[in-house]
């Protein structure tokens, strides 16, 4: 009998502490809504990101935007869909990327009419699965405390160590490291893929290459580069035009070299069958607004999406702007296509390459 | 004791003999013990089934598996299979059989996995799937010439070299990741071949993981050895000061430790400052981004999987019996090799597998601080599982890597005793 009073006391102790409970938790459910997950590349990027669509979304809306950051890659997205345990709602893909999980099914197909703003961009900015996010840009650039301002300007000179010695830093992938091998090597833009896509115009690249190759030390994440050049590891190197320019107003002089320019765009995507679909598109509309791309162009130098953004940025900002028609000379559009047939072969070669004393 | 049923036995023995009542009444007792090990065990069983045994098997399935040509094209993969490639042409009934397989799966992810599929085996495959699924449904079949409009959609499907990689790519299961591996394909004729002279890859990166995780080893060990004896004799604040020393590193993120070797190693770095201001060197040395930073930084993360083995090992040598050698008039040389060092050969053995299992598995330190020369087998793990998502060819490497350790493992064991490198002996 005793044993069994408290076991009913035990019953309604928790009882009253589950309810307790309840109660706590009602008003934080209530309040907001369900969180909008979002992922990116992380670094002064994000920052970017997180300052002028993130926090603003969320003020704006009262949900939580939970960020999260990777390093490209469509593997995680990949399982999620899998096994259905979807925890990533939009995510920026690289085009390339982006494409190929687009093909394997992994993301939604964006529906062009459902955004408000779908006029405004620039329609490029249009995927089946995806919503340009920015535009990016390879530079070269180079340490101002070894060549002041009479640096290599350009991939052509990038080569010439004899007249700017030091070590050079280039990305460890074929994609972009070849583009420039070939512009160094007096290739036309114009013309650039039809030559890649030869055996003759590899071979011509990776000879480009063999030119430089004791003297590049080969970087892999964005920040590197610049690390490097204040370390006086490299004296010139491709890097990011963002993070150029975002250490440039952190207080240094780095020029930005844009004749020959890479660029590409980046993409917003849905990873398919999240539930916050809905959200998605909303944050995507919010993130179209030509005031909030200006915010992001001012935190960061990248070239924006919506036309009407373009107009409201002070000419200063314009004019370091990937898009921006002055730093367009021989600049190079990255075929992402390309890329999706020829990766792994050219990875191959050029991982053989590379290693190879 | 085995598992059979012992209540049968024991209930002959019960009826049989008095005695039996006791046999069973033990049993009983050793039964249930039994249940409350197998009991306490569980978890061990379950986590290790769970977390090792069938992501190892998911690995072992996945390197031979080979789903995407029969599910996004069957009634090709079915027709091709019975084409003898080498004597016969290829049937027309194959190009109608394409046709009708891309426009069902035009639009599904199972095209996409084709196209993905194709391309490893011939490069440029993708968009020669993906641009004829495209077109076709615009184009009409009336002609019932799926052969001509094949050939109309792109001329590379005149080229059998395409069909042949399809019929190669439509088993069920394939060698391809396997071989791809280890540098080897099979060609047109089916043969087994190295690939091309510029795309072999993995054999060297292979024998540089394994160069790289020996010398770290043999270099930690060098260094551990000694260490580890010093531990042992000095006295106790010394060897608190050493033995914190040792773990601090361990328990600091890899990430920051890898970053503050570059601060401290580079060009301008700590330590060439310091040797140029104190005037031994007058250009910097280079330290990193080459082979020695590679080793200075992998034996420094690694020295700690080294040493403890070893000083557990020495601890548990008597004192006295480097004091009965040298009362025998042994040379202190003569008493370190014939009485100290076989006795701590479990140690080192022990410290030495656990060093070299950790470093052949390494891939962010070797790509942070060494040269594109540096590069270990599980770089290119990660880059097909995270990159290109190419998890049959992750896979075939992982299974490479796990071989070469495996091996290891029975060769340590053959020489040294499985007994004396699980410290049983």
């Amino acid at each position: 009998m005793k044993k069994l009073i408290s076991i009913n006391k035990l019953v309604d102790s928790t009882r009253r502490l589950t309810s307790i409970l309840a109660l706590c938790s009602v008003p934080i459910i209530g309040s907001a809504a369900e969180p909008i997950t979002v992922v990116g590349f992380g670094g002064s990027l994000q920052d970017a990101f997180h300052s002028a669509y993130f926090e603003p979304f969320s003020e704006q809306y009262k949900v939580d935007v939970i960020e999260d950051s990777y390093t490209g890659g469509f593997a995680k997205q990949k399982a999620m869909v899998k096994t259905g345990n979807i925890t990533w709602d939009l995510v920026q893909m690289d085009e390339n990327e982006m494409i190929a999980a687009c093909d394997q099914g992994i993301l939604e197909p964006i529906r062009k009419q459902e955004l408000l703003l779908a006029d405004e961009l620039n329609p490029s900015a249009f995927s089946r699965c995806g919503v340009g996010a920015f535009v990016w840009s390879m530079v070269s650039t180079y340490s101002p405390e070894k060549f002041g301002n009479d640096g290599p300007k350009n991939w052509k000179e990038f080569w010439d160590v004899e007249k700017w010695p030091g070590k050079r830093g280039l990305r460890k992938q074929p994609r972009m490291t070849l583009e420039i091998a070939l512009l160094a090597d007096g290739v036309a833009s114009d013309d650039l893929y039809k030559v890649l896509a030869t055996p003759e115009g590899k071979d011509r690249a990776f000879a480009k290459l063999n030119e430089l190759k004791e003297h590049i030390i080969w970087w892999e994440s964005g920040a590197q580069p610049l690390e490097w050049l204040r370390g006086g590891i490299v004296t010139a190197t491709s890097a990011y035009n963002g993070r150029i320019s975002v250490a440039n107003q952190e207080g240094s002089q780095y020029p930005i070299g844009w004749d020959g320019q890479l660029y590409s765009m980046d993409y917003w995507t849905i990873v398919k069958g999240t539930k916050n679909i809905d959200r998605a598109y909303q944050l995507l509309d919010f993130m179209m607004k030509p005031e909030q791309q200006k915010l992001f162009a001012e935190n960061i130098p990248y070239g924006l999406t919506n036309r009407k953004a373009n107009q409201i940025l002070p000419n200063a900002l314009l004019s370091i702007l990937p898009t921006a028609p002055a730093n367009q000379k021989n600049a190079l559009l990255l075929d992402s296509y390309f890329w999706l047939d020829h990766e792994e072969d050219l990875q191959q070669r050029f991982t053989s390459w590379v290693s190879q004393n | 004791m085995s598992t059979t049923p012992l209540g049968t036995t024991d209930n002959v023995h019960f009826e049989a003999t008095e005695p039996g009542t006791l046999k069973k009444s033990m049993h009983r007792a050793e039964k249930g013990r039994r249940a409350i090990t197998w009991l306490l065990l569980a978890p061990l069983l379950i986590y290790t089934s769970v977390f090792f045994v069938l992501p190892l098997c998911t690995m072992l399935y996945k390197a031979v598996d080979n789903p995407e040509v029969i599910s996004g094209a069957p009634n090709t993969s079915k027709l091709l299979s019975t084409w003898q490639s080498k004597s016969t042409p290829l049937p027309d009934a194959a190009y109608s059989a394409l046709v009708s397989d891309l426009k069902h799966a035009y639009g599904k992810p199972e095209l996409g996995e084709l196209a993905r599929r194709l391309n490893y085996e011939i490069s440029g495959f993708r968009s020669l799937i993906m641009k004829s699924a495209r077109k076709l449904p615009a184009l009409k079949l009336g002609s019932n010439d799926a052969k001509q409009l094949l050939y109309d959609i792109d001329n590379r499907w005149q080229d059998t070299r395409y069909w042949i990689a399809l019929k190669r790519s439509s088993e069920r299961f394939t060698p391809y990741y396997l071989l791809a591996a280890l540098d080897l394909k099979v060609n047109d004729k089916g043969e087994i071949g190295f690939v091309d002279q510029e795309q072999r890859v993995y054999t060297k990166v292979l024998i540089r993981t394994l160069t790289i995780a020996t010398v770290v080893t043999l270099i930690c060990l060098l260094i551990g050895y000694p260490l580890a004896a010093l531990m042992v004799r000095a006295p106790k604040p010394v060897t608190i000061i050493l033995m914190l020393a040792i773990m601090l590193p361990f328990w600091t993120s890899l990430l920051a430790r890898t970053s503050a070797w570059i601060v401290t190693l580079q060009a301008n770095g700590i330590f060439n400052n310091f040797l140029i201001s104190l005037g031994i060197i007058a250009e910097p040395l280079e330290l990193i981004f080459n082979s020695t930073g590679v080793y200075i930084v992998m034996v420094h993360i690694l020295l700690p999987f080294a040493v403890l083995p070893i000083y557990n090992n020495l601890q548990n040598i008597p004192n006295h019996l480097m004091l009965a050698s040298s009362s025998l008039g042994a040379h202190p040389v003569k008493g370190f090799i014939s009485i100290y060092l076989p006795l701590s050969i479990p140690g080192i053995s022990a410290g030495g597998l656990l060093t070299f299992i950790v470093a052949v598995g390494y891939y962010i330190t070797p790509s942070l601080v060494g040269s594109a020369g540096e590069q270990m087998l599980g770089y290119f793990i990660a880059f097909y599982t995270n990159t290109t998502v190419n998890w049959g060819m992750a896979s075939a490497l992982g299974i490479v890597l796990l071989l070469c350790v495996m091996g290891l493992y029975a060769l340590a064991s053959v020489t040294l005793g499985v007994k004396q490198l699980a410290g049983i002996k």
